[in-house]
């Protein structure tokens, strides 16, 4: 058109000179915040970050996200007692997602794919003295390892493992689980020295040119207590009942077993006479059951094997077939007390599961280190008193769990890689994607953080399990493996609190159009010449991944 | 891949996992943006959302070939100050009362030209719609134009000052209806019901939405633009202003009304309903009536619980009305 029409004096302008953002008195910002998983878990994985990988069926890159912080995914996914479960938000609105089952699914099939782990980094020329083949020496290593430096493990026992190998059974870890895992990990030039005892570590420093050390040696001494026993008595001790059925020995117990204690070692050792063909299998424990530090699926899977528990006893005596239990009350203060009231139990066996301790030997000759309360005392680094030797799994005060160790290896590994002066904690998660990092807030996502209406109702798949009769009989694994699609259907049960996971609603629920869509999650950024500061994309945003910040000026 | 759950279900705007067939047009890096930045609507305005929702999506259902007429109202006002405009398609405003009729003469003259390839969408709020264009829009219906009419109900005339219309529901301040009185507010048993009395026209598609659900607005949408004939599409677009809620509330409003049952979302053909949007997690009355300051004086001091009870009557008709309530939901 040549000339304008009557009386229109100006030309059509886009409002796009018209910059609303002026308006604005607050600004969204998207920000990683820190999911209640990733807080809870003890061997700090980054688990949002690694299902996010895994519900889009991409197992490797789930896997490697996952391995940047536990080498054990397959034994994670069997032993370890979840607490991201039991801190997973999902529980709130239906059940927690199966992080375990997931976990487990990944790391099963990354041992029948053969994926391996990441390359060590170039050489440092330091070396690094583990002592000790369990998990915590066992994820030191391949931390320290994979930073560079030369790392030998040397374990007074005939293979790699720890408590892994001799603590756990079969029916709960396989051993071809975790021997696949364990070989992985020393394919990466982990020296392993077995049948090796490391008495004077100093000494062992000194010849081998070490520049540190990490002493993992666990807690293996059986806990004891004074019980009386008559000659025809028959008392065992759970570590050595467990190792024994480990190792393949199939120790006849008799009918009716009773163990002392209230420890998952106890639960196990229950467990494991049932299937050595105790018909009754019977824990007795002086105190209550929401005292008992056995996990709650430990004694779940006890129960449903027909583990019998008797609360609120002790032994008093043990002689020819019988035990002699005590009554136990509670006092005001939650601590059992005698009642003089007694019982008899026939008991072909009584298993000892009362705890374990810390074999001193190996500190108790080093300058500055400190046992206190049976523990080795460790500064937040976890070095003990004498510079450049550190501690870490059961021998420090900690809640002695197979995870508990992992995670213990990881710190310890950033610690003596801090103290060797080479480098700051991040180089150690180098390859960890940026989201995972939970640097913006200490606190984690809670449920009301989230807008919980955008996510579907979806309940937890469930693991097969064994049937009971064969769970009494032999030591098959009980809890079987989820299948690929039920592992993708658990991982998309995420809710990827606190981290974008791309579900466009930002870009959708923005009145001004103010949002702009990049590619992938964290692809979206704000358009501040037009956000008016409305805040409705942060109201919702599903995982509670965009925050309103005050404008400043 | 058989895998049916999603972390967000069909609910959100996309999701990476979901097909993209599966996900909005609002997910689309490309849509059309009918309603471009720079518009001056209020934070967190409703009405800004669901014009922009609506127009993309006929845009996609009429591969472009739409031309939309706009009745005098705060969309018409916040989108083009002259010279200013917002609007990315052809657009045309005369008058607040004419625009059902402008619309259907737009439609008889490319119907006359030949070319009815290209659709007509006319868009108004409440007070156009409901009070001051409703002869016009009656006509429409009756002459059965080939026109889809989208009724933007922020339940007042908000652009010059909240005062009440005819689809101000009742209990509600607005300039007009003051909270005074032994029954403040807007006073019950008035007001119209727009989308029933366009269903009595016998038109061929009659639906209600709201911003709340992207997929159930779009779909109907797309449906409309699918038919031939006078069509009429009412969606609740919750305005900050008026309703006195945070901006950010917004959408989260519009949930609550259609959670509580207080605004029904249904669709009609040939003037009976063939199905509903149930109700999921459905939610008093009182949750939704809260965080407005429109509603404040039900709940300042002792509160009006009686006057809530009304409420959540009419509530639970439109629930027995409409049968919101599916067996299996929760």
């Amino acid at each position: 058109m040549t000339h304008k029409p009557f009386a229109i004096t100006l030309d059509v302008k886009s409002s796009l000179a018209n910059h609303t953002g002026m308006w604005r008195s607050e600004r969204p910002v998207y920000f990683d915040g820190l999911p209640p998983c990733n807080h809870a878990c003890p061997a700090g994985e980054q688990i949002q970050a690694w299902l996010y990988s895994a519900e889009e069926a991409d197992y490797e890159t789930a896997w490697r996200r996952l391995v940047n912080d536990n080498p054990f995914p397959a034994v994670m996914g069997r032993v370890c007692y979840h607490p991201c479960e039991t801190a997973c938000n999902r529980a709130e609105l239906d059940t927690s997602v199966g992080i375990n089952s997931v976990e487990r699914f990944l790391g099963d099939e990354a041992i029948r794919q053969g994926w391996t782990l990441p390359a060590p980094a170039p050489s440092t020329g330091k070396r690094v003295l583990v002592v000790g083949a369990g998990p915590a020496g066992l994820s030191a290593a391949y931390h320290l390892r994979r930073l560079g430096h030369a790392v030998e493990i040397r374990d007074a026992g005939s293979a790699a493992g720890g408590m892994m190998r001799y603590g756990i059974p079969t029916f709960r870890l396989p051993r071809d689980v975790l021997d696949a895992e364990i070989e992985r990990l020393l394919s990466n030039g982990v020296e392993l020295r077995l049948d090796t005892r490391v008495d004077d570590v100093e000494a062992a420093m000194r010849e081998g040119s070490f520049d540190a050390a990490f002493l993992a040696v666990g807690a293996q001494l059986s806990h004891r207590a004074y019980i009386p026993a008559g000659q025809a008595a028959r008392v065992v001790d759970a570590l050595a009942l467990l190792g024994s059925a480990a190792a393949g020995e199939r120790p006849q117990l008799g009918r009716t077993v009773v163990v002392y204690g209230g420890g998952n070692t106890a639960m196990d050792a229950a467990r494991t006479a049932r299937r050595l063909g105790a018909d009754d299998a019977i824990i007795v424990y002086r105190r209550t059951q929401a005292q008992m530090p056995a996990n709650d699926i430990e004694l779940e899977e006890a129960l449903d094997e027909g583990v019998r528990i008797k609360w609120l006893n002790t032994i008093a005596a043990v002689d020819g077939g019988e035990v002699r239990l005590e009554r136990m009350e509670l006092d005001d203060e939650g601590v059992p007390q005698p009642t003089g009231e007694f019982e008899t139990l026939d008991a072909d066996a009584v298993v000892l599961a009362l705890g374990q301790d810390v074999d001193r030997a190996i500190f108790d000759g080093i300058p500055g280190v400190a046992i206190v309360d049976g523990t080795v005392a460790v500064d937040d680094t976890m070095m003990t008193g004498h510079p450049g030797i550190f501690a870490g799994g059961d021998a420090v005060p900690s809640a002695r769990s197979v995870t508990v160790s992992i995670g213990h290896g990881g710190t310890v590994a950033r610690n003596i890689d801090r103290w060797l002066g080479m480098a700051t904690a991040s180089q150690l998660n180098g390859g960890a994607p940026a989201q995972a990092a939970p640097t913006s807030t200490p606190v984690p996502i809670a449920f009301g953080d989230l807008n919980s209406w955008y996510y579907s109702d979806a309940p937890h798949s469930v693991r097969p399990q064994l049937d009971a009769a064969r769970r009494t009989t032999d030591f098959a694994e009980v809890v079987g493996g989820l299948d690929a699609d039920t592992a993708v259907y658990e991982a998309r049960r995420c809710m990827s609190c606190g981290n974008c996971f791309g579900c466009d609603n930002c870009f959708g629920v923005c009145p001004d159009n103010a949002v702009i869509k990049g590619d992938g999650p964290h692809g979206y950024s704000i358009d501040y010449d037009y956000c008016k500061g409305c805040g409705l994309c942060a109201a919702e945003c599903p995982s509670g991944a965009i925050r309103m910040e005050p404008e400043t000026s | 891949m058989s895998v049916k759950f999603y972390q967000v279900g069909s609910r959100a705007v996309g999701n990476r996992l979901l097909d993209i067939t599966e996900r909005t047009e609002q997910s689309n890096p490309d849509r059309r943006n009918a309603l471009n930045s720079g518009h001056r609507a209020c934070q967190g305005c409703g009405e800004a959302l669901a014009a922009r929702y609506v127009l993309d999506t006929a845009v996609r259902a009429t591969n472009g070939r739409l031309v939309t007429v706009n009745a005098t109202g705060c969309l018409e006002v916040f989108s083009t100050p002259y010279p200013e405009s917002s609007w990315q398609l052809p657009w045309l405003h005369s008058l607040f009362a004419n625009a059902p009729a402008v619309a259907s003469g737009v439609a008889a003259a490319f119907h006359a030209q030949g070319r009815d390839d290209i659709r007509v969408l006319a868009q108004g709020g409440d007070g156009g719609t409901v009070d001051i264009g409703f002869a016009c829009l009656s006509g429409m219906f009756e002459r059965n134009d080939d026109v889809l009419y989208v009724c933007y109900d922020n339940e007042a005339y908000m652009n010059t000052g909240v005062q009440r219309s005819g689809a101000t529901p009742p209990a509600a301040r607005t300039a007009t209806t003051e909270a005074v009185g032994p029954s403040p507010g807007n006073p019950f048993g008035q007001g119209k019901d727009a989308p029933r009395i366009a269903m009595a026209h016998d038109i061929a598609y009659v639906a209600t939405a709201t911003i709340a659900d992207l997929h159930d607005l779009e779909a109907k949408v797309t449906q409309a633009m699918s038919i031939r004939g006078a069509r009429y599409l009412h969606v609740l677009v919750p305005c900050p202003l008026g309703w006195g809620s945070a901006p950010a509330q917004t959408v989260q409003l519009a949930r609550l009304a259609q959670r509580s049952g207080l605004f029904p979302v249904y669709e009609a053909t040939d003037g009976t309903v063939t199905s509903v949007l149930p109700i999921r997690g459905r939610v008093p009355v009182e949750e939704y009536l809260r965080p407005q300051k429109r509603y404040a004086h039900l709940f300042a001091g002792a509160g009006r619980p009686d006057i809530v009870a009304r409420l959540q009557q009419i509530a639970d008709r439109n629930v027995a009305r409409y049968g919101l309530i599916e067996e299996a939901s929760r």
